[in-house]
């Protein structure tokens, strides 16, 4: 028995009886800075140097006379007002990005609130059932590849009216992930708790509240989370054809308008409001879900 | 005929095209406060018998009288510890007798009252510390402390436990069988228990039910322990009749009934 110590410490020790090899201690490099702070800075620090290399590598790709892309500095110049002024009000179609953020959240909230309760209770009652699943379950594995916009020229035919039909469209895009993975939450229910439900005689509401839901929580909330994304993605692509005042009919207008200054600006607008509806989703999942995963 | 009264009950799956006979002809009389063990072979149908019992599942063929009446479907008079204590994990310790209580007492007690009998229960176990505790916060025996005050809460006319520790360690094993033996002395509940272990079937019951191996197991011997109660694992260790006892389980066990490895 050898007790090889720290020789090489990388090689895999070829399968050796007994070998104790004590690693060096790592030495603790890096800035003396209270936890926090540290934490803070590996987080944030490495994303900040690869937009800056980003936005470097774009103002020396863009900056050729007649190219037909803005640089970044140019984006600056021309729309900082934009970035700096969310909420500034100077005519009824004059107004901060801001706002026409959350006009566009507004309908979100419409559509995918009702997607989400609807969706819930559906894909309830159908995990609860062998016979739904398999007759609905390929419908709905098909519908929920449609696009959004395909639903569109539909849902204007049968609303007259572009507001409800937006909402309509992020309604069935988001409805489909919550439906099938309810669905998928209720049918992984262990039997155990079934049979606690069964000798305690809890009717099917007292069931749904109390057994189904909490236990199908991790599932639904994935299922919300990707609808949540879903929305956002169908809200901004309805808003540019259908108008209004959202944030989706500002890059259309901008378009039309040629200000692709603005236009760069409100995709990263878009993009942040959709980091942060994930975010969101994901951290009510995490704070509700706190204990159906443990145990 | 007995309190609880199980009279010529068969069971047979039915899967498709397949049919299993599990249980064939179980016939069982067991008066009110009797502790009973029910020990066979792994998959002999034992959590069958206790499920039909529970009304979590129909009988084939045959009857259950529980009391007087047909058992027929699940209910809090039938409380079930199951064996992997299925403690609703995203409820507290507290919240998960709570349930069981307010289902069954709602109308009965008034709020404080409730409150009180949850408490109690949860005594009765030594886990009043651990009300706000999340099962997920707790060890495995703690667990199975609170599935057994769940069940009691409920104030079942029978406690039916199907191999309540049978993931525990002996020291905790051990410990767990003096509590449920203190509260059967207490309470005097109808309790019926699944187990793999036969001193802990000689150490716990009135009667011991062995079951045949299946397919189509049946009771194969019931054997009477005539120890005084209250029962203390160390004296009884000597006892003679508890000697006599485990050697008569064993020998069904082992030399009549021996496992057979069942080709799956
Ligand atoms: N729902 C079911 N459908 C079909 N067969 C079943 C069903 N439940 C149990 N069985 C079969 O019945 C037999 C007895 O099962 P059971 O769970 O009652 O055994 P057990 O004695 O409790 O075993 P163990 O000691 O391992 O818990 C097994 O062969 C099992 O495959
Ligand atoms: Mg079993």
């Amino acid at each position: 028995m050898s007790a090889v110590t720290q020789m090489k410490p990388q090689a895999p020790a070829p399968k050796a009886s007994a070998t104790i090899s004590t690693l060096p201690e790592r030495p603790r490099k890096g800035l003396a800075l209270p936890g926090w702070a540290n934490s803070l800075a590996v987080n944030t620090l490495p994303p900040l140097v690869v937009v800056l290399v980003i936005l470097a590598v774009w103002q020396i790709a863009f900056s050729a006379p007649g190219s037909n892309l803005p640089t970044p500095t140019t984006v600056w110049a021309e729309s900082s007002d934009l970035i700096l002024e969310p909420f500034y009000v100077y005519g009824s179609q004059d107004i901060g990005l801001g706002w026409r953020v959350l006009t566009s959240l507004e309908r979100v909230a419409y559509g995918f609130g009702f997607a989400a309760l609807i969706g819930i209770v559906v894909g309830a009652v159908i995990g609860q059932s062998v016979w739904m699943m398999r007759g609905l379950d390929p419908i709905f594995q098909v519908l929920r590849t449609v696009p959004p916009l395909a639903w569109l020229p539909i849902s204007l035919a049968a609303f007259m009216d572009s507001r409800p039909s937006a909402i309509f469209v992020i309604f069935i895009t988001a409805i489909w992930p919550v439906i099938i993975n309810t669905a998928a939450g209720v049918r992984n229910i262990p039997q155990d708790y079934r049979n606690v439900a069964q000798v305690l005689r809890l009717n099917h509401i007292e069931f749904f509240f109390k057994i189904m839901v909490p236990a199908a929580a991790p599932y639904i909330f994935s299922g919300l989370r990707i609808g949540v994304g879903l929305s956002w993605l169908a809200i901004v692509a309805a808003e540019m054809l259908t108008g209004g005042v959202g944030i989706g009919f500002f890059i259309w207008d901008a378009w039309n308008s040629s200000r692709l200054t603005d236009i760069i600006v409100a995709l990263v607008y878009i993009g942040v409001v959709g980091l942060l509806l994930d975010k969101l989703v994901g951290f009510i999942g995490r704070v509700v879900t706190r204990g159906t995963s443990e145990a | 005929m007995g309190y609880l009264n199980i009279s010529h009950v068969d069971k047979t799956f039915v899967t498709g095209s397949k049919r299993a006979e599990v249980l064939r002809d179980i016939r069982l009389d067991i008066a009110q406060g009797e502790f009973v063990s029910i020990i066979g072979h792994s998959g002999c149908g034992k959590s069958t018998l206790l499920n039909l019992i529970a009304g979590l599942t129909d009988v084939t063929k045959g009857g259950i009288k529980l009391d007087g009446f047909e058992v027929k479907a699940p209910g809090p008079d039938r409380a079930v510890v199951f064996q992997n204590h299925s403690l609703l994990p995203w409820l507290t310790v507290y919240d998960n007798v709570k349930l069981a209580v307010e289902k069954v007492f709602r109308g009965v007690k008034n709020k404080a009252e409730r409150h009180e009998w949850i408490l109690h229960n949860l005594d009765l176990v030594q886990m009043r510390h651990a009300a706000d505790k999340r099962p997920g916060e707790i060890s495995g025996g703690m667990r199975q402390r609170v599935g057994i005050a769940r069940a009691l809460a409920m104030e079942p006319k029978v406690l039916l436990l199907d191999e309540p520790f049978g993931a525990l360690d002996a020291l905790t094993r051990a410990h767990l069988q003096d509590a449920v033996m203190d509260i059967h002395a207490r309470l005097g509940n109808t309790m019926i228990m699944i187990t793999h272990d036969v001193d802990e079937a000689v150490l716990l019951a009135d009667r011991i039910v062995m079951m045949t191996n299946g397919p189509a197991a049946t009771i194969g011997e019931v054997l009477d322990v005539n120890l005084p109660r209250p029962r203390e694992r160390i004296s009884a260790a000597t006892d003679p009749t508890y000697l006599k006892a485990r050697q008569a389980v064993l020998r069904f066990l082992y030399e009549r009934h021996r496992f057979v490895e069942a080709a799956e």
